[in-house]
């Protein structure tokens, strides 16, 4: 059993971003980088199913510029096998980040790709049901426990109302939600053995996939900030206050 | 030019997310047709057709759609797709689960919680957690989009548009339903709720949200929480607001023992009032709270019952 990783280098989800002046974006200069908090989640789920037993291979994979090796390292450093980097300086939108994976999936034929459920940057929530869209495979989004049982994947769901239970056929697409594990610091002596694994270069083009965008940016702004109110003194001060301005009666 | 808005429902009634996201689905402009996908969701089907806009309404009923699931509700969208310049759901998590699917089904690039229209083609959404506010404009022939329900108000009820059967496509056979376990409350809804009060880390456990939930009975309110308070096993998955739980945006909202990272304020900043209880004065939620109190909630909780 094989496992694919989809990992995004995100801006590490503490640092506060700021909108540029000029409208044309957010300006990340030299801001912490991180793994996107879903897909660490997601390296987790595959390692821990390696040494379970279950997986024999964890790949990960990241589409970005060359600094995204540094987030492949740390896939490796916690317990991936081998990883792949497609290069591609600019942007590329969920739905270019599929198709490339759809490729990478064709290559590598794993039996689960694992993603996480939303990008904390672009906050899409979409790569993973497109690239399952695009392999015409089953999708178990926002999982909070998977279960491999031969050919069939069980999956609890985080759901709008509670959880939801599927059983999905294999391969199949995952995407990680908060409660699927917590996951690991990588050690010392593991970040030493990860500089030594294999991390292969492509591009977009090496799987022939067009990774242009389909939306175009127009503008990007601040959001109205909310104004700091009053300190109230009580809790019954507060119930005054609530019921002054018609909130509640 | 003619918008598909694909209803949430539990095949008995439309959920209101149907309503929120039709708004948005108006400000597209042009015709407005209903799909209403469900198993036995006649009731639903004429529920939506008393939608205010809306022309007609497609009802398909399969058993493989009533929860429903991602592969044959897609599977269902994108036969109707030929017909429709724009492809509308509420962002619920359905919404989220099968709309990126008819997508990339579709080589469209959906077009997430958007939270206005400002032209058939040109949408604004909010990326980093809400820190910054995106236009783009979608060059796709056909526009999938995905509606923040808490940016729209609910369409209202005055209509009477025509409800036609259509078959349901073969079921792809990828996935099955197994069980749910669904946290019951007889409070309202979250994400409808016009007060809702919730409670973090502060809580210290699900026993004491016992306090909270006496609060709520007073103000028909819904009760939300923090992800500490989701992580920390007090309450169930679905109570968490934030950047990646519910977006909401009440009357009224009182975060209680709740620190105020970005990421819950993602899931709140709209709400009309804000109050807060905490007793660490310089916690970040007093920067948004319209009324702050700094006290410790096991006090303040009781008294605010009794004073309400
Ligand atoms: C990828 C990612 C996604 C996330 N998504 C979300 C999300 O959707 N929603 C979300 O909420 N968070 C989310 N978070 C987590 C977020 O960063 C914070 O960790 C979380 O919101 C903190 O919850 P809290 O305020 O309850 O806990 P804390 O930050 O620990 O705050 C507890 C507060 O309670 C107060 N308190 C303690 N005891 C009392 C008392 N007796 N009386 C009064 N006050 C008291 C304290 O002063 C403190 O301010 C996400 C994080 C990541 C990395
Ligand atoms: N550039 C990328 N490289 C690798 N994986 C990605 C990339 N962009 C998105 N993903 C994966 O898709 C998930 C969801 O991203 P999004 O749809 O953008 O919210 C992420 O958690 C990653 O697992």
């Amino acid at each position: 059993m094989k496992i694919l990783v989809a990992v995004k280098r995100v801006v590490d989800f503490n640092v506060a971003i700021r909108v540029k002046a000029d409208g044309s974006g957010v300006d990340i200069g030299n801001a912490k980088m991180s793994m996107n908090p879903f897909d660490e989640i997601g390296v987790e789920e595959a390692v821990r199913l390696k040494e379970a037993g279950k997986a024999t291979e964890v790949v990960v994979v990241s589409i970005g510029p060359a600094q995204v090796q540094e987030t492949l390292r740390t896939a490796l450093a916690m317990g991936a096998d081998r990883a792949i980097l497609v290069k591609h300086e600019d942007y590329v939108e969920p739905l270019g980040v599929a198709k490339v994976l759809k490729e990478v999936v064709t290559a590598e034929k794993p039996d689960i790709v694992i993603l996480g459920k939303q990008a904390i940057d672009d906050d899409c929530n979409q790569t993973g049901q497109m690239l399952a869209a695009l392999l015409g495979w089953p999708q178990g989004t926002f999982a909070s426990k998977i279960d491999i049982e031969e050919s069939t994947l069980t999956v609890v769901r985080e759901a709008d109302g509670g959880l939801q239970t599927v059983r999905l056929r294999m391969p199949t697409i995952v995407t990680t939600d908060l409660r699927l594990n917590e996951p690991r610091y990588a050690s010392l002596p593991n970040i030493m053995k990860a500089k030594k694994k294999p991390c292969d270069e492509m591009t977009p083009a090496d799987y022939g996939v067009d990774v242009k965008p389909r939306l175009k940016l127009i503008k990007t702004e601040e959001p109205s900030k909310r104004q700091a109110g009053v300190k109230v003194c009580s809790a019954s001060e507060l119930a005054a206050k609530l019921k002054e301005t018609g909130a509640i009666r | 030019m003619t918008v598909l808005l694909i209803a949430e429902h539990d095949n008995a009634s439309l959920k209101e997310a149907t309503h929120k996201a039709l708004s948005a689905a108006a400000k597209v402009g042009g015709d407005i047709h209903v799909l209403v996908a469900g198993y036995q969701a006649a009731a639903a089907a004429e529920h939506a057709a008393k939608l205010t806009g809306v022309t007609r309404v497609l009802h398909i009923d399969a058993a493989e759609l009533e929860r429903p699931l991602a592969e044959p509700m897609a599977a269902n969208i994108v036969a109707l797709a030929a017909d429709y310049d724009h492809i509308v759901a509420p962002a619920t998590n359905n919404g989220k689960n099968y709309m990126p699917r008819v997508a990339a089904m579709l080589d469209v690039m959906q077009v997430s919680e958007v939270s206005d229209v400002k032209a058939a083609d040109i949408f604004v959404r909010l990326i980093y957690a809400g820190n910054a506010v995106q236009t783009v404009q979608a060059t796709d022939a056909k526009k999938v989009i995905t509606v923040r329900i808490a940016s729209f108000p609910p369409a209202s009820e005055t209509g009477n548009a025509v409800v036609g059967r259509k078959e349901a496509v073969a079921d792809p056979g990828l996935s099955s339903y197994v069980g749910e376990t669904i946290s019951r409350s007889d409070l309202p809804e979250l994400t409808s709720a016009k007060v809702v009060i919730s409670g973090g880390r502060g809580m210290q456990s699900g026993e004491n949200f016992k306090l909270l939930e006496a609060v709520a009975r007073k103000l028909n309110a819904a009760v939300g929480a923090s992800r500490a308070a989701v992580d920390a096993g007090f309450v169930s998955n679905d109570y968490q607001v934030g950047q990646t739980g519910k977006v909401v945006a009440p009357e009224l909202y009182i975060a209680v023992g709740i620190s105020g990272a970005i990421q819950h304020l993602a899931g709140m900043k709209d709400s009309k009032i804000i109050a807060a209880i905490n007793n660490d004065q310089d916690a970040p939620i007093f920067q948004v709270a319209d009324f702050g109190l700094v006290a410790d909630l096991f006090e303040a909780l009781p008294q605010l019952e009794k004073a309400l």
